[in-house]
């Protein structure tokens, strides 16, 4: 490249100026390759969650409505939520599981507020590729996915299948003894 | 096109178009192309699958006239609407929803016929990386079509599939939201899936057409994988071989009716005639018929990421067939040790079909108590999907040595000489 313009630039037959030339090559190469991107990005961007979308508020959820050992799935931001109002049984299951192998370590305290151990409120979405697991499935007590036969403890915690993590605990805080906001 | 054109323009009305637009002459060359004479009905898939990409363009297009793109309205439009409302709307489902499952028969058969007779070969490699590109393309919209009824399988269909996707590093979970338009499958995602639907059969008739281009260059294969010496290994391709896939496709249209009138349901799941529910999956969730094999080797690997790797490299290795086997003869007539590889392949990806519609614990056979091997009894369909997926790569380990140390039998010096003179085919070739 450097050679070839050396050359002509001392051929004088060859009169036009060759860095000139290559010049407007470049700005025109970029201005267009520019262009390209400016186009593009408005294009591939507007597949993105919509304002309306995303402004989906945060979800007020009353516990009292959910007894002793049962389980509800509710809809928060379009996606599942469990709340569990686990057992004592369910509770000790999971602590005791605690220092076992598991695939994602965490203790079972993480995942509950203190005091609040009796609540388990998890996203309902399993960490593999996102089916609603059922509960009272599999071999730890806990959750069994239909899907992909991925099995979750009495904490949500992955033990057995492909799924790589525990299922999520959203963020929440109580509002009062009976009352959570999620998000 | 490769061969001299023969179109003698007869009229001044075609000889002034000739000169403008020699429409008339592509034409006739494509009727006049010098195919080999010895092509057997597995050659007929083409023709069956050109057939099937009209049948969908079609009825799709008149679907969409009557289909209601929104989560509040998708179900009712397809399930009351079309198939209980509209004049005929019953009939048009009933061929576009089978018209699907019979184009992935005819493709299926048609990539088969195309393994077996090694027409993957040079010259032809870009010929079948085409096809390659278009069996992905068929995936992808039949996929994004089975979403728009948003019945169950639909809905959760469409997320275990999007969250394959979310597994890759870095540019998983970005990509996924770009699908979805929001935290999860919704609204935004319905309709995006719609148009992409629509538009895609018209991207696959696209690369068909680069597809037939690139078969006119080199020319036909054929059943012997011997190259075509003269004019008299090959026939023009109309009439002989227009009535031929002619016959072939009216023997395929009987099938296809059978299952519009007879069965019409038979190979969807009742599942898909509840309406979509984000906050329950189905107790058994599986995808159509024709995406099985590949969900099975999905769920055999216990870790996500290998399991989407190994989904993807499952389809990628027949994008690298034609750089891996390294066999000078082409067809596995002559090749019976392949053939035989070959084989137990199909069976491999049967097996895996089967298994990728069961549960993963479920038992092999019924009763049998067995051990436990790592994580799942080895009598369970988990085992055989990991087996066979074992399988299904291994073959192309194997094909790989073959092309390198397998002795073929003598390949016949012309074409037609086994249909001639069979006898000479079991001498050894000069
Ligand atoms: C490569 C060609 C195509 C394939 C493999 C294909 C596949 C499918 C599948 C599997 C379904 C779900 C059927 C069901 O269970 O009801 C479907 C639905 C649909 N398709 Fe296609 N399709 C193709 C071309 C088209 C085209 C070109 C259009 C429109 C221009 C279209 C419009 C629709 C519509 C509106 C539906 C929803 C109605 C229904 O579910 O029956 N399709 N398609
Ligand atoms: S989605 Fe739960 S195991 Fe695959």
């Amino acid at each position: 490249m450097a050679e070839s313009l050396t050359q002509s630039v001392s051929d004088p037959a060859n009169a036009v100026d060759p860095s000139r030339r290559d010049f407007i090559h470049i700005a025109a190469t970029a201005a267009a390759a520019g262009g390209v991107v400016a186009v593009a990005w408005p294009l591939i961007d507007q597949l993105n969650p919509a304002a309306d979308t995303l402004a989906l508020a945060t979800l007020e959820y009353d516990l009292s409505k959910v007894a002793l050992g049962q389980e509800v799935t509710i809809s928060w931001r379009k996606q599942p939520v469990f709340i569990r109002h686990r057992t004592p049984k369910e509770i000790a299951d999971a602590r005791a599981a605690d220092h076992g192998q598991l695939k994602d370590p965490e203790t079972d305290a993480a995942r509950v507020k203190a005091g609040k151990e009796q609540w388990l409120i998890l996203l309902a979405s399993c960490t593999h590729l996102g089916c609603v697991p059922t509960f009272g499935g599999g071999d730890y007590a806990g959750w069994l996915c239909p899907c992909h036969g991925s099995v979750y403890d009495t904490s949500g915690r992955i033990r057995k299948g492909p799924a790589p993590k525990n299922l999520y605990v959203p963020d929440y805080a109580f509002l009062s003894d009976t009352k959570i906001k999620i998000g | 096109m490769s061969h001299p054109s023969t179109y003698e323009p007869k009229t001044g009305i075609e000889r002034w178009l000739d000169s403008r637009l020699p429409i008339v002459r592509f034409s006739a060359d494509i009727l006049s192309f010098p195919t080999p004479r010895n092509l057997n009905y597995w050659y007929t898939f083409g023709g069956i699958l050109s057939f099937c990409l009209v049948v969908q363009i079609v009825t799709g297009i008149v679907l969409a006239m009557h289909y209601d793109p929104s989560g509040t309205g998708a179900f009712l439009s397809v399930e009351r609407g079309i198939m209980r409302d509209v004049n005929y709307g019953w009939l048009i489902r009933g061929i576009h929803a089978n018209g699907a499952s019979m184009f992935f028969v005819a493709v299926y058969l048609h990539i088969l016929r195309g393994i077996y007779y090694g027409s993957y070969k040079a010259p032809r490699e870009v010929l079948w990386l085409l096809g390659c590109v278009i069996y992905v393309l068929m995936m992808a919209t039949a996929f994004m079509g089975y979403v728009l009824p948003w019945g169950q399988m639909s809905f959760w269909g469409a997320k275990v599939i999007t969250n394959l996707i979310g597994a890759l590093p870095l540019v998983g979970k970005p990509i996924t939201t770009l699908l979805w338009g929001g935290f999860s499958v919704d609204d935004p995602t319905l309709n995006r899936f719609f148009s992409l639907h629509y538009l895609l059969p018209f991207v696959i008739a696209a690369v068909v057409a680069l597809h037939v281009w690139a078969l006119h260059v080199p020319g036909n294969n054929n059943p012997t994988g011997v190259n075509v010496k003269s004019d008299t290994d090959t026939v023009a391709f109309h009439p002989y071989y227009t009535v031929k896939d002619g016959f072939a496709i009216t023997l395929f249209m009987i099938m296809f009716a059978v299952f519009v009138f007879y069965l019409p349901d038979a190979l969807g799941k009742a599942d898909n005639a509840i309406p979509a529910n984000p906050l329950v999956t189905p107790a058994h969730i599986v995808p159509e018929w024709y995406l099985l094999p590949f969900y099975a080797i999905l769920r055999a690997i216990p870790d996500k990421l290998i399991g989407v790797l190994a989904l993807g490299g499952s389809i990628g290795m027949l994008f690298a067939l034609p750089w891996i086997d390294r066999s000078h003869v082409k067809s596995m007539r002559y090749r019976p040790t392949a053939r035989m590889y070959f084989f137990i392949w199909i069976v491999a990806v049967a097996f895996l079909g089967w298994c990728g519609s069961q549960e993963p614990d479920g038992k092999l056979i019924p009763g049998l108590e067995s051990f436990n091997l790592i994580d799942y009894p080895i009598n369970s369909v988990t085992w055989l999907s990991r087996f066979s997926a074992l399988y299904y790569f291994g073959y192309f380990v194997i094909v790989f040595f073959l092309g390198l140390y397998e002795k073929p039998l003598p390949v016949p010096d012309s074409l037609y000489t086994p249909v001639l003179k069979p006898s000479a085919v079991a001498a050894p070739a000069e």
